[in-house]
């Protein structure tokens, strides 16, 4: 009897926390793609007679030191936010997947090679890591969805070697190298669609990692240039007048920690899922 | 046995960190443009002065020799000039460290006590409200960034109550806003394991031997259930001890506090790089020893759970 792993939709569903997770990161996705509808003023709209107004009824979570609306900000800045941690995560899954599958499918010298650079590493601590990359590139927001992406790239490949391994194991993918199939064919037809549902929950765990560590690395200075409404980067606008205008870096900051915290809940309810006990 | 385990532990770590070491290497030479030029034409230098740089600096050497260099400077401890200041980088660590230390151990007390208790509190009243604030706590510890909840923290006992200054360092008082931040965000990891790790041990039959044997319950807490919760919190720890690194990065720009993230993040903003593969490089080194400390004393303190995890 071949075991295969349940399909997460069955017990994933009935989670109110997947659902509203899924719920907040569709609507983050969804003010970032409307920001142009929504918000047609634009992130840079300056307007300095409204300089640090509380939130009221023209701005509803309140201007920035230049006048410029804080929602509409906040909106278009989910596209700078959200975009970079796409590209961070597709670097992560890039690198890693491949990596990760190849050493746990060909195992002996591949898998000795692979994973004792995963090892190396993760060997520098994570935010460092991705410094490092940003040093190498040059600040920009580009070199930091990169940093954050290739920072979690290791990771993702341990976690995927060893679901290629239990694969690996299983007798359908040993006919399909008796019948003397490719090995890259073998990858792709067999072990590839059988660990897709612990990578895609461990992808979604890797989004939440990027957005935090590439927001961090934006508050830090080393992203997005000066003026950017991406919200690690607000976040550090604000900051210069936080006594006086709290609501410039709270909301950013609060939009932030939800599409985190959704992510990290988001994979933990698919893990879940895929492990009743 | 232990004395192979030690040495095949060793053996490891000393090679994971050639591995890293040879990467921050490998780094600093994909890096476009070479510290000579960047830092002399934008002053206006001539060819001849811009090569003589590089030769004293040594980058007219073949790869290979610049490596063997490389290598045989840091295992004197030396990790080269900055470019910047013309000062040893170990130097230039050596200052920020004790900031940044100050910062990371008074982190790891208090997200040890706080995350212990709320996983410990949480297995206890298992599946109570407690637990369910305990876990909510924990999962907010790990989701919300330390630029964002310090920032909250300067807003509210800072500028609001005027408890604590907002930033600076100094005396104890502007130390304990940061570490609570920093402690905070630790304590979420550390309270999910030992929660998972108690209700295990709960389970038991050394405990429900105790128990049968009439010990008092809190007897039976401290001596069964607290000492295997210890060594657990004691690896995570050290596996979180990068985020902890991390997390100091940023708690320092965030309370506005000398130490070595600010060295990193300045070093990299001014494109100084081998302050930044010094800092790195430092990092990496710490990481390493951190983790073979703590698989030593584990394998000391519970040899069985170290099987168990190998």
């Amino acid at each position: 009897m071949i075991k295969k792993p349940t399909p997460p939709s069955s017990s994933f569903s009935r989670q109110p926390v997947a659902l509203a997770a899924l719920a907040w990161l569709a609507l983050a996705a969804l003010g970032a793609g409307l920001a142009s509808l929504l918000a047609p003023a634009g992130p840079l709209a300056v307007d300095t007679t409204r300089s640090l107004l509380p939130p009221g009824s023209n701005n509803p979570l309140g201007t920035d030191l230049f006048g410029r609306d804080v929602l509409t900000r906040l909106l278009w800045g989910g596209r700078w936010t959200l975009g970079m941690g796409l590209l961070g995560l597709a670097v992560t899954i890039g690198l890693g997947l491949p990596a990760g599958l190849a050493a746990g499918y060909f195992g002996g010298r591949v898998e000795s090679v692979i994973m004792r650079l995963v090892d190396a590493l993760l060997a520098f601590p994570g935010l460092l890591l991705a410094m490092a990359v940003v040093a190498v590139l040059g600040p920009g927001l580009g070199s930091v969805s990169i940093a954050v992406g290739l920072s979690a790239a290791p990771a993702y490949a341990r976690v995927a070697r060893s679901a290629a391994l239990e694969v690996r194991a299983q007798p359908y993918v040993e006919a399909a190298r008796a019948l003397g199939g490719s090995e890259w064919r073998t990858i792709a037809r067999h072990i590839l669609p059988n660990t897709a549902a612990p990578l895609l929950a461990f992808a979604a765990t890797q989004l939440g990692w990027v957005l935090l560590n590439g927001a961090a690395l934006n508050f830090l200075g080393l992203g997005a240039p000066l003026g950017t409404p991406e919200w690690g980067a607000t976040l550090n606008e604000g900051r210069g007048y936080l006594r006086d205008a709290p609501w410039v870096s709270t909301f950013p900051g609060l939009a932030l920690t939800l599409t985190v915290l959704a992510a990290n809940l988001l994979g933990d309810s698919l893990q879940e899922a895929l492990q009743p006990q | 046995m232990i004395a192979r385990y030690v040495g095949r532990r060793l053996a490891q770590a000393a090679f994971v960190l050639w591995l890293a070491v040879t990467l921050a290497f490998v780094a600093m030479q994909l890096t476009p443009g070479d510290p000579a030029q960047a830092l002399l034409a934008a002053s206006g230098a001539t060819e001849q002065e811009i090569a003589e740089r590089r030769a004293q600096l040594g980058l007219d050497a073949p790869l290979p020799l610049q490596y063997v260099r490389y290598i045989r400077r840091l295992a004197q401890a030396d990790l080269g000039q900055s470019w910047l200041h013309s000062r040893p980088v170990g130097q230039m660590i050596l200052e920020q460290l004790p900031a940044t230390a100050e910062l990371a151990v008074s982190a790891i007390l208090v997200g040890t006590a706080l995350g212990m208790a709320l996983g410990i509190l949480a297995a206890l009243r298992r599946s109570s409200w407690l637990d369910t604030a305990a876990t909510a706590v924990a999962v907010l510890g790990l989701s919300a960034p330390t630029y964002w909840s310090g920032l909250l923290a300067i807003l509210l006992f800072s500028l609001q109550l005027g408890w604590f200054p907002a930033a600076g360092e100094g005396d104890l008082r502007h130390l304990l806003l940061p570490s609570l931040v920093l402690g905070f965000a630790l304590a979420g990891s550390i309270a999910r394991l030992v929660r998972a790790r108690v209700l295990e041990v709960m389970e038991e039959p050394f405990v429900q031997a105790a128990r049968a044997r009439g010990l008092a319950p809190w007897r039976v807490f401290l001596v069964h259930v607290l000492r295997p919760a210890l060594p657990t919190a004691l690896t995570i720890v050290a596996l979180q001890f990068g985020f902890l690194l991390g997390g100091a990065v940023i708690t320092e720009s965030v309370f506005a506090r000398r130490g070595l993230g600010k060295l990193a993040v300045e070093a990299i903003i001014w494109r100084d790089l081998p302050v930044v593969r010094g800092v790195i490089v430092f990092g990496a080194l710490a990481y390493v020893l951190v983790n073979l400390a703590a698989d030593l004393a584990q394998a000391w303190l519970a040899p069985r759970l170290r099987e168990e995890l190998a």
